[in-house]
């Protein structure tokens, strides 16, 4: 179990750092960072400054150590567009994302679980092609145009809503519902798989036998066994969602760290897209990471091995 | 089975029999129809601008007229002609980015699974670090770092959406390593190339196709929301992701601008997921045998 543990730490380590790397080249791709961050109507004194102002004339390897010792110590520099530190931008934008994510997150569960029992105690009947034909639904729907939807429809005919913006708990709802479509599908499957196997296990037939009641068999001794791959699940498509929220944030616009990075490119700022990608790739590895240990710490057989 | 006198095979004949493979093949195959014979059935020309007849509605709503079936567009652009050739975009998309990453997630995966040890340690760590990765972020951001094109779309998808390809060839390769007919091979004396292409790849080509169709549906809206934000296919290309952003402005006054490519590009996938259940299906009686 220590051994597994220091073992997934290590890589956790590592694939961290990759994405430092990854994330400093890319910055790097165009060649030239000081003519992009200028934009096309600028000088060429104008790129000399930048140049010099970001330390952009210093050999890339000592770029590189440079940016890299700062971004371990959180400080990813400073915002053009904003002249705000990039580091206070996030952590000010960062909670309006991570509300949106779990909101999303907990809606895609209401819908996903009970549905994905209801299919697998129905195996085979019309119960479970009706779920089915809702995941692929799921699957198949455009999450920006499904925003549109619901923002024409409950926005501006029903009036339910506030259409678009930031503010209190009735913003996070249309943008909520549609981030969790892009995680029903797969929780529903998952969920159904993982109950068709327990229910057709030996101990639920023992259950069965001592004349417990069908709920009890079902949640008590179905459920336990089946939740366990979906709480890990659960973990990595929530770092799935705020990475794809950035999508459903510039639709809605919620000035979330999404919001801001879509901000960011466009207006060249660099050093902020840089940290949100930063940031949004170390929270999925923390929650890949936290996934594996809720699996250990579930499931007493994988604790033992 | 009763069947068994029919000819042809029984994959072939126990996917025809299936009625979601049926319609999943109908609807991909009537959009890769409508996207090759674009340039004979769309009636006019998509680029083809008439400030006069801005936002015709379609044919069967007040004000349409049949001349434009589906109306016409904030700049008077006839929309069926439009949706017909950006049927090709989303096509040719899916494709080429299926291709890439499908070249890439294969190799890696036959090779970690094939060989374990360190090798399958270093692709384990690109799966993982290709997976902490924001694929829609990273792509906004090389497409605002290096301006947008129709292949810059296909070649950062086809580089980031190798994973699944990854992940499921790698395990498939170890179940089939230590099988008797690929020791056998081995045995005989053939190499590792040929052990690799002519008994392991043809026997997880099936798989294969499975993770391809669901990689299909996923470049095609990736596509269409990188297009969407302004960061994908650049105008005046007819993306339907385009199309739904250019319409967005107008959608509260006239909602049909946003439905009719927001239903093609809905249906175009949901075909193509079909297919891939149906297949999954299939490998599933198989492998339950």
């Amino acid at each position: 179990m220590v051994r597994f543990l220091l073992r997934r730490l290590t890589v956790a380590i590592l694939v961290a750092l990759t994405v430092l790397t990854l994330s400093f080249l890319l910055t790097r791709l165009s060649g030239d960072l000081a003519i992009s961050i200028a934009g096309p109507n600028a000088t060429q004194q104008d790129v000399e400054m930048i140049r010099q102002a970001y330390g952009l004339n210093r050999p890339l390897a000592q770029q590189y150590l440079d940016w890299l010792v700062r971004a371990v110590q959180g400080d990813f520099g400073e915002s053009f567009f904003f002249k705000d530190r990039v580091a206070n931008l996030i952590a000010h934008r960062l909670p309006i994302t991570l509300t949106l994510g779990l909101v999303g997150l907990a809606l895609a569960l209401v819908v996903a679980l009970p549905l994905g029992i209801i299919a697998a105690v129905r195996e085979g009947s019309y119960v479970d092609r009706g779920v089915m034909l809702v995941a692929l639904i799921g699957q198949a729907m455009p999450s920006f145009w499904l925003g549109l939807i619901l923002m024409v429809v409950l926005g501006l005919n029903l009036g339910w809503l506030p259409i678009s913006g930031t503010g209190g708990w009735e913003y996070y709802v249309m943008p909520g519902i549609v981030l969790s479509f892009s995680a029903i599908p797969s929780l529903m499957r998952l969920t159904r798989s993982g109950m068709i196997e327990a229910l057709s296990s030996d101990y639920i037939r023992t259950a069965r036998a001592k004349g417990l009641s069908r709920i009890s068999i079902l949640v008590k001794h179905g459920f336990r066994n089946a939740a366990i791959p979906v709480v890990s699940i659960a973990a990595v498509q929530l770092g799935f969602m705020l990475g794809g929220s950035i999508v459903i944030e510039t639709v809605f616009a919620m000035h979330g760290v999404g919001y801001l990075a879509w901000e960011s490119i466009s207006k060249n700022d660099f050093p902020v897209v840089q940290a949100v990608i930063l940031v949004l790739a170390l929270i999925y590895i923390a929650l890949t990471l936290l996934a594996d240990l809720l699996n250990a710490v579930l499931d007493p057989r994988l604790r033992t091995s | 089975m009763s069947g068994a006198v029919l000819p042809g095979s029984g994959a072939t004949r126990r996917l025809l029999r299936n009625a979601t493979f049926v319609i999943g093949a109908l609807i991909v195959g009537l959009v890769v129809v409508v996207a090759i014979l674009a340039p004979w059935i769309a009636p006019y020309d998509p680029y083809a601008i008439d400030l006069g007849r801005r936002l015709v509605p379609p044919a069967w709503m007040e004000g349409g007229t049949p001349a434009n079936w589906l109306g016409t567009d904030q700049l008077g652009r006839d929309y069926l002609s439009r949706l017909i050739y950006g049927a090709r975009i989303s096509l040719i998309i899916g494709v080429a980015t299926v291709i890439t990453s499908g070249i890439i997630g294969t190799t890696l995966g036959v090779l970690g699974g094939f060989y374990g040890g360190r090798i399958d340690d270093v692709v384990m760590f690109l799966i993982t670090a290709r997976l902490s990765i924001p694929v829609v972020l990273v792509a906004l951001a090389v497409a605002g770092l290096l301006g947008t094109s129709f292949t810059l779309v296909i070649l950062v998808l086809g580089l980031l959406l190798w994973d699944r390809f990854a992940v499921v060839a790698r395990s498939t390769t170890m179940q089939l390593r230590t099988l008797d007919y690929v020791s056998a091979a081995w045995c005989a004396g053939s190499s590792h190339a040929s052990v690799l292409l002519r008994e392991i790849l043809p026997n997880i080509a099936t798989h294969l196709a499975v993770v391809a169709t669901l990689e299909m549906a996923l470049a095609i809206l990736l596509e269409a929301a990188l297009s969407f934000l302004g960061l994908g296919v650049p105008a005046p290309l007819p993306s339907w992701g385009l199309m739904i952003s250019e319409a967005k402005e107008y959608m509260f006054f006239t909602p049909w601008v946003i439905l009719v490519p927001g239903v093609a590009l809905f249906v175009l996938v949901f075909g193509v997921n079909l297919l891939g259940d149906a297949l999954r299906d299939m490998l599933g009686t198989d492998l339950s045998r």
